[in-house]
């Protein structure tokens, strides 16, 4: 080691490279990825930074191995990262999945741009919130965080990888590329004031471990290889032994356990930024880069006098319930504008129910939004 | 005050390297706020390349561009392509060897410099784009000098300080023929 690991200072830096210094400073030595426009700059940084710290960094063939990477290496003991856009995070879902059901903690980073397929490789979208949750298969629950700034990409990655140790499964941050591409100030602290989740490690005997049993919070802890632990990790439906076991008494109990792990805790997961929401008649709810031109909105409503509020979803998985519930008791509508055609606005309109409307503000990608589209929808809901 | 500032040129020119020195002069050594992003891909490659800065007291919500108050010019396509995009009471900087303009009625004020000429007499073309920034600060002071500066010392390769603070004094001294169309009085 011969570089420091945490750029500790005021930096002007994109989305992208806040990101990678982001998983450094969290303690990232392992990236294995396949470079994708407009995430190639995450790659970029950690081929460039990880030797210097005592880190490896692999360029796979594709973005099916990239995953697979991640994976072995977090049970080699490493904390691990990937990134990369649209076509990648598709082929990324099915070891996505293998990350869910074995519990190993790593982190995906997906720029977002426009799709269906190679779409909009250089122009913004923010088109893969469903696939987050939905697009690997089985049934599974998936944190995601979206930051809005460069700043935030630092952040929230290091979240990202405190999550993942803490509930022991991949954790995607969802950012687009306006973010990845932006430049802003990002101030990265001392090393000493981040805080960081240690990976858990059983303090089970060898002979009395057994590798997927949960303790209380419904997470069982890990092992380091070479320390005497025999543990086989599949794919496959297992037992707390972890071998498989392919029936339905086995797969009711883990596959509920694993989404449960979230469910049950999502009080503790749950992030989001409320503004002006306790007089407002009408909420807006977005999140990435959306947040920031309909903050701009909600200004200039408030300007006129309108009682207009804004939540910013920061973790959009789990899907922040609780707070979209009290809300809809009391306020006249949602409006949800993203870019895509209406991905979290079904969520909203999910929890929110029939009573008021939630009216999503598409944009199929290429560019943020006009914010007087998103004016007229609320001028809309007002009346 | 909220100040939207577009450089432009072609690509090699160092156009990015320029709002991204602008963008960082704000952001760490002025302590405002700055936000850069740059036309990127395909569309941006081998023609009109620009990088886009917006530097505000307050912070920046929407990052793009929607009211330019300067536009740094380093070729012809680039002052093509942007010009008319400036307010009414905005400025116009440009190459004076490498912009020929017919300026359109009743928009902003145009001043040159000979960057590029400047940059050769120092024996290096490649930093003309710095001698437009030692001119950008000096006719709008978008940033302190000394931000500027310190910016352009981080951002430049080892062993070539001395070389873009010359350029960067260069620029920053010249006086301009100005050259006001309309009603425009400075940003």
């Amino acid at each position: 080691m011969s570089e420091q690991a945490v750029l500790t200072g005021e930096h002007f830096m994109t989305g992208d490279e806040a990101a990678a210094e982001g998983g450094l400073a969290a303690g990232c030595r392992f990236f294995g990825g396949y470079p994708i426009t407009p995430a190639t700059e995450v790659t970029e940084v950690m081929a460039k930074r990880l030797p210097g710290v005592g880190g490896v960094f692999i360029q796979m063939e594709d973005e099916m191995a990239s995953m697979n990477t991640l994976l072995g290496a977090a049970w080699g003991g490493m904390k691990s990262m990937t990134s990369t856009s649209g076509p990648g995070f598709s082929l990324m879902m099915e070891n996505l999945g293998l990350g869910i059901i074995t519990e190993t903690p790593c982190v995906l980073v997906n720029v977002q741009r426009g799709g269906p397929s190679t779409g909009l490789p250089t122009l913004v979208g923010q088109q893969d919130m469903m696939q987050a949750k939905w697009g690997s298969h089985g049934d599974y629950e998936i944190i995601a965080l979206a930051p809005s700034s460069p700043q935030e990409a630092f952040d929230f990655t290091i979240h990202a990888f405190n999550f993942s140790e803490q509930y022991r499964l991949p954790v995607l941050l969802m950012m687009d590329e306006s973010v990845g591409h932006m430049f802003e100030k990002v101030v990265i602290p001392k090393a000493e004031d981040i805080k960081l989740v240690p990976r858990r490690i059983t303090k089970d005997k060898p002979a009395d471990y057994l590798p997927f049993k949960p303790d209380d919070d419904l997470v069982p802890p890990m092992i380091e290889f070479g320390e005497g632990y025999r543990v086989h990790i599949t794919g496959l439906t297992h037992d707390e032994k972890g071998y498989p076991v392919i029936n339905a008494e086995a797969q009711q109990p883990l596959v509920r356990r694993l989404c449960e792990k979230i469910t049950k805790n999502a009080d503790k997961i749950y992030m989001y930024d409320e503004r002006e929401l306790d007089d407002a008649e009408v909420v807006v709810i977005s999140y990435g880069i959306t947040a920031r031109i309909a903050q701009q909105v909600v200004n200039e409503c408030r300007a006129e006098g309108k009682k207009v509020g804004h939540l910013r979803l920061i973790t959009c998985w789990p899907f922040p319930e609780p707070i979209v519930r009290k809300l809809a008791d009391r306020i006249k509508g949602f409006v949800v504008p993203e870019i895509n055609l209406g991905q979290m606005s079904l969520e909203v309109e999910r929890v929110a129910g029939r009573g008021i409307p939630t009216i999503c503000v598409p944009n199929a990608g290429g560019e943020v939004h006009n914010p007087e589209d998103i004016h007229a929808v609320i001028r809309e809901v007002l009346k | 005050m909220k100040k939207e500032i577009r450089i432009t040129g072609f690509g090699g020119q160092g156009i990015i390297l320029s709002g991204y020195i602008v963008g960082k002069a704000a952001a760490v050594f002025d302590g405002k706020q700055a936000t850069m992003v740059q036309a990127y891909g395909p569309e941006a490659r081998g023609s009109a390349c620009s990088s886009q800065v917006i530097i505000d007291d307050n912070p920046i919500l929407y990052p793009y561009h929607r009211d330019l108050n300067i536009l740094a010019a380093l070729s012809q396509e680039g002052y093509d392509k942007f010009h008319t995009l400036v307010r009414k009471d905005g400025i116009i900087l440009f190459d004076e060897d490498l912009v020929e303009f017919d300026a359109p009625a009743d928009v902003a004020v145009f001043k040159g410099v000979p960057a590029t000429r400047i940059a050769e007499d120092l024996g290096r073309v490649m930093v003309a784009n710095i001698a437009m920034l030692g001119f950008l600060v000096a006719q709008t002071e978008v940033t302190s000098a000394d931000a500027m500066k310190q910016a352009i010392l981080s951002a430049v390769p080892k062993g070539t300080g001395d070389l873009n603070m010359n350029a960067f004094e260069r620029g920053f001294q010249h006086q301009p023929a100005e050259i006001v169309v309309g009603a425009g009085a400075g940003v």
